[in-house]
């Protein structure tokens, strides 16, 4: 169980396709616009309950609980060995003595 | 009794949200056709050049430093004819407190917000100027909302627009991500109305006129150490809000600076669709912004924008997306700089541009940005091969965005390519007609003159060819 007070994040379906801006592209017309939004929980639950956050500006948002005490995970990428090539190109044209 | 809140009775409510978010009537400005005075709407709504330079030197954003970038010119004289490179520098606009220019508009914006009373401040916005409302509205001790275009259907989040929600939350704000989908403007509109916050829009006058001390600086931090203005100033341009507001600033100062917009080509890559949304590496300062916002400021998210680009751009220039990551990658080589890619839009093409100008002569990037996880050159180029974008040495000219980006195989194949301006002033005059659906007057013909930097002349012309 999810203790109230426990920070964490809700998922929403705001427009269903049907609801959909008539401007929007097929691809996009074809899926929901969804939301997340991070708060405070307001009462004890399980994760895929609907249930009521407070945010950090303290308005209220209900949802899906999907993530608890949710953390980030992005970070510099997988190595991309060009960019070592970039970097000795560079070197070479400016330092290297390379004839131009 | 409550308001609905479906889409279409919320986007009816519109123009009522507005004026009470914004705390302007942009009627008053209205000429009720075409025409509208656009001068007076800055005047009046949006603060002297010394109001503004007093209220951002109070909360620490301005005054970044111009470094020469002598390796990268050097590199650049390499690639040139003889006789030719000029001078590059850039404006270490990343030494703002939230890592960008934005803090320029977000000072402003967010002071204007306390002055008026307002709790709090909301920004829809994938880029930086987040983080600059964010920071700001933390100085401030206002409460902060930013509203994101963040992931495709999959629940994919674009890694920069990512990092950009870590850098909100850090400063205190509420951060609402969203999937792809212009509607995005339906919830803000709603947070609006809920909360009564201040809308803290990219394009209100205010937000521009923060924008004007970058460009006065630039003029005043040349004077001072080289004795003269730089010749030509480079603005990644999107919205245009950066480019109007450097040039209104470098012309306040009595500058006769070139003003050269330059954004990566995007061209081919729907904005509003899931499925090209993460095959884009860039999720700003490219053509997929400022091509339209260009041609037809007024569909940004206030009535009137105050960023109108055609009205100061001497030169529009497109990159390739390959070459701002080399250039990119050049800069943390070269000259011990680390800066976020799409900052460096505008110092690939300056790279490619002073090649054509004479050694003395200086060429501004004006700004750079933050780097970090999710907006750091590899992380992007990583997250595009994940997403089966082919990466390979080659000429950049030949890049199909969504489908590869091609790093130039030597530095010398860099090239800014310019876009006909012509066609985007002769884009804008025929689109106002459309919209408005009249025969200009006298004052639209005066007006169109100078939302396109032409002539009445020009203006006749093309009405002629309609």
């Amino acid at each position: 169980m999810v203790k109230k007070g426990t920070w964490v994040r809700i998922h929403k379906i705001v427009l269903k396709p049907s609801e959909r801006a008539p401007q929007v592209p097929e691809d996009t017309k074809r899926v929901p616009l969804e939301m997340w939004v991070k708060g405070f929980l307001l009462q004890d639950a399980e994760l895929g309950d609907e249930v009521s956050i407070e945010t950090v500006t303290g308005r209220t948002e209900t949802g899906t609980l999907v993530e608890v005490n949710p953390y980030y995970e992005h970070d510099f990428g997988k190595c991309v060995p060009e960019l070592l090539a970039i970097d000795k190109q560079v070197r070479e044209i400016l330092f290297g003595g390379e004839e131009q | 009794m409550s308001k609905a809140r479906d889409y279409q009775s919320v986007m009816a409510r519109k123009a009522e949200i507005m004026l009470k978010s914004t705390g302007i009537d942009y009627s008053k400005f209205e000429s009720g056709s075409i025409a509208f005075d656009y001068e007076r709407m800055m005047r009046e709504i949006g603060y002297t050049l010394e109001e503004i330079q007093k209220i951002q030197y109070s909360v620490n954003v301005g005054n970044t430093p111009v470094l020469e970038l002598k390796n990268l010119t050097a590199l650049a004289r390499k690639c040139a004819p003889e006789g030719k490179g000029a001078r590059i520098f850039i404006k270490d606009e990343a030494a703002n407190p939230s890592g960008s220019f934005k803090a320029r508009r977000a000072a402003n914006a967010v002071y204007h917000a306390k002055k008026l009373g307002y709790k709090g401040v909301i920004a829809a916005t994938s880029g930086n100027y987040g983080a600059a409302v964010a920071s700001q509205a933390a100085i401030a001790g206002l409460k902060c909302i930013v509203v994101q275009e963040c992931y495709d259907s999959k629940g994919v989040g674009q890694p920069e627009i990512v990092e950009k929600a870590r850098k909100c939350e850090a400063l205190g704000a509420e951060v609402v991500q969203l999937t792809v989908g212009p509607e995005l403007f339906y919830k803000f509109l709603l947070l609006l109305e809920d909360t009564g916050y201040f809308n803290a829009s990219l394009y209100t006058p205010f937000g521009i006129a923060g924008v004007e001390t970058l460009g006065y600086e630039i003029a005043m931090q040349f004077r001072e150490k080289y004795g003269q203005d730089p010749d030509a100033v480079v603005c990644t341009n999107a919205g245009g809000g950066n480019l109007t507001g450097t040039a209104r600033g470098l012309l306040k100062a009595g500058a006769s600076t070139k003003v050269i917009g330059a954004s990566v080509n995007l061209a081919g890559l729907h904005m509003a669709s899931d499925s090209q949304f993460n095959r884009k590496s860039f999720t700003t300062g490219h053509t997929g912004f400022g091509m339209p916002f260009s041609t037809w400021p007024d569909r940004s998210d206030v009535p009137r924008s105050a960023a109108r680009p055609l009205r100061y751009m001497d030169r529009y220039v497109t990159i390739a997306q390959g070459e701002v990551f080399y250039i990119t990658e050049a800069l943390a080589s070269l000259e011990g700089l680390e800066k976020g890619p799409a900052g460096n839009t505008a110092l690939a093409a300056a790279f490619s541009i002073a090649q054509e100008m004479d050694r003395d002569e200086m060429i501004v990037v004006q700004e750079t940005e933050y780097t970090g996880a999710g907006k750091h050159v590899q992380a992007q180029l990583s997250f595009a091969r994940e997403n089966g974008i082919e990466i390979f040495f080659g000429d950049p000219a030949e890049e199909v965005p969504g489908k590869n980006i091609i790093l130039p195989s030597h530095p010398s194949l860099i090239k800014a390519r310019d876009v006909y301006l012509d066609h985007m002033k002769k884009s804008l005059i025929k689109t106002a007609v459309n919209i408005y659906k009249t025969v200009p007057t006298e004052e639209d013909i005066v007006f169109l003159a100078e939302e396109t930097k032409s002539s009445v002349e020009f203006v006749r012309e093309v009405l002629k060819s309609l």
